[in-house]
């Protein structure tokens, strides 16, 4: 179908991006007018509106040559987005909370049928009662969907995450949906700097999209979504088992060459002043920049603390936090959801079953639900509770009034 | 039967007219049967047919293929002539 770039050149430069001021939508919305998609389908959704509202606009004005298909529902989105996927179309899309859970059925199918889609999450709370505001109980809940999962912690990184998923999902052993996650309002409606890239050197770095099925190829007709019956379902669902598998060297392999373009690297994990700490919090999104600056705060009173950033998710890197909590005497999660009648959040219960046979005492601090904010104010006692030997209760709840 | 590094990704059906291969004739609750007497070849029954599963021989209706057809009635109720030259039979009725 429709592509427009050239293949990607086995050498690369740093290019000089330009440094601008933008909110999280706008900078999504920035990085889909450069990815240019084939076909989006969206409907509005707080807080994810103004990103489709700015889309809509390059759209309207010319700056793309995207088909712009408006649509009465989440559920009508998504699968508008797997029929053009399926179609051989690169696609993109974008939703929260509540637009999210309407499209769950969608979402499952777009991961099964190996749809190779790009959607930005803006992370808001799943009601009710009714709210609009940040957590990841959205997001989290679709863990186990088949996306591959990216959170960002700001702007930039909301942007860099959307390129880049682009060719993670498109490597040809993936081809599997990617969510890039924003924390709502906190990052999507606050303005900071960030370095956008020229939109040639985006074009050369996603390259072409070149399916090697789709339907709309008169030379080669195929049936997608047939029924599947007891026969050979579980062959499909090991195949997208094994495609996640994947997906940790395809994450590596774009993280490396758009560190060659940008400067700017990523890893699964991000460690923060790691090296000789004692103990550390692992968060992630926005709270990353709070946590960061509380570490600083207790480094200069000499105290042994760091953080580890969890950037993707989905697939989850065991290896890598292996590696980073080897060091440590004590570990609080931070879980920006509640995972009713489990044991904990759920990053906290991921962690726990990576540390399976291992003595490490690990907290689960459960915040900032519906938006309750999170300052330095309430993430600096946890420090101290760890660095006290203070582990109980294992699961607490950070900024709730008792 | 094939494992799951050798079946088509995502259950992708990679070659064209498999349907051919399906039986879907089992499924009927009611079938078609056509009176050769009254038709009057307008051929909208082998338009209609989502199954393709009117025969045609000389660009004339012969009869149903039986393993194919459903038995939903689209060519009844399509059927233009003045006594319907398709009817549909309960099931059980009329085994041939």
């Amino acid at each position: 179908m429709a592509t427009k770039t050239k293949a990607k050149p086995k050498k690369r430069k740093k290019v000089a991006g330009v440094r601008t001021a933008m909110n999280g939508n706008d900078s999504v919305a920035e990085a889909f007018r450069q990815i240019d998609p084939d076909v989006v389908a969206a409907y509005p959704i707080t807080p994810q509106t103004e990103l489709m509202h700015k889309f809509a606009g390059f759209v309207s004005n010319g700056e793309v040559t995207t088909k712009f298909v408006l649509v009465e529902s989440e559920h009508s989105a998504m699968s508008c987005v797997i029929g053009a996927s399926c179609g051989g179309c690169r696609c993109v899309t974008a939703t929260s909370a509540n637009g999210l859970a309407l499209m769950w059925e969608m979402v499952y199918i777009a991961a099964s049928l190996r749809c190779p889609i790009v959607m930005g999450v803006v992370n808001r709370a799943l009601s009710g009662p009714i709210n609009i505001h940040c957590d990841h109980s959205d997001s989290m809940g679709a863990r186990d969907s088949g996306w591959i999962q990216l959170y960002s912690e700001n702007c930039q990184e909301a942007y860099d995450n959307t390129i880049q998923a682009v060719r993670i999902a498109e490597t040809p052993d993936v081809l599997l949906p990617v969510m890039v996650t924003l924390d709502g309002f906190i990052l999507s409606h606050t303005t900071e700097v960030l370095e956008i890239l020229p939109d040639e050197a985006v074009q050369e770095f996603i390259g072409e999209y070149a399916p090697d099925y789709y339907l709309l190829n008169p030379d080669h007709p195929i049936t997608v979504g047939p029924l599947d019956l007891p026969d050979y379902y579980f062959e499909h669902k090991r195949q997208q088992v094994e495609a996640m598998e994947a997906a940790p060297a395809a994450i590596t392999d774009v993280a490396a060459d758009f560190e060659k373009l940008t400067g700017r690297g990523y890893g699964f994990i991000e460690r923060y002043r790691l090296d000789d700490a004692k103990v550390a919090v692992v968060v992630l999104g926005s709270t990353a920049g709070t946590a960061k600056a509380v570490v600083d705060m207790l480094r200069e009173e000499g105290k042994p603390v760091g953080m580890i950033k969890l950037r993707v998710f989905r697939p989850f890197p065991v290896e890598e936090i292996l590696d980073a909590l080897s060091g440590l005497d004590a570990l609080a999660v931070f879980d920006r959801s509640a995972s009713f009648g489990a044991m904990g959040g759920p990053v906290y219960l991921e962690i726990l079953a990576a540390l399976r046979g291992k003595e490490l005492p690990v907290v689960n601090c459960i915040y900032g639900l519906g938006g309750r904010d999170i300052g330095p104010g309430l993430i600096r006692p946890v420090f101290e509770d760890l660095l006290a030997g203070k582990t109980d209760p294992r699961v607490r709840y950070v900024g709730v009034r008792e | 039967m094939k494992g799951w590094k050798e079946v088509p990704r995502g259950g992708m059906i990679i070659e064209k007219g498999s349907a051919e291969e399906y039986e879907t004739g089992s499924w009927r609750t009611f079938r078609p049967r056509w009176h050769e007497d009254r038709c009057i070849q307008c051929l909208r029954c082998w338009i209609y047919c989502p199954d393709s599963a009117i025969m045609l021989k000389d660009g004339k209706v012969i009869g149903m293929d039986y393993v194919h057809c459903k038995g939903c009635g689209i060519c009844a109720h399509e059927c233009p002539a003045k006594e319907k030259a398709i009817t549909m039979e309960e099931e059980t009725d009329g085994q041939e």
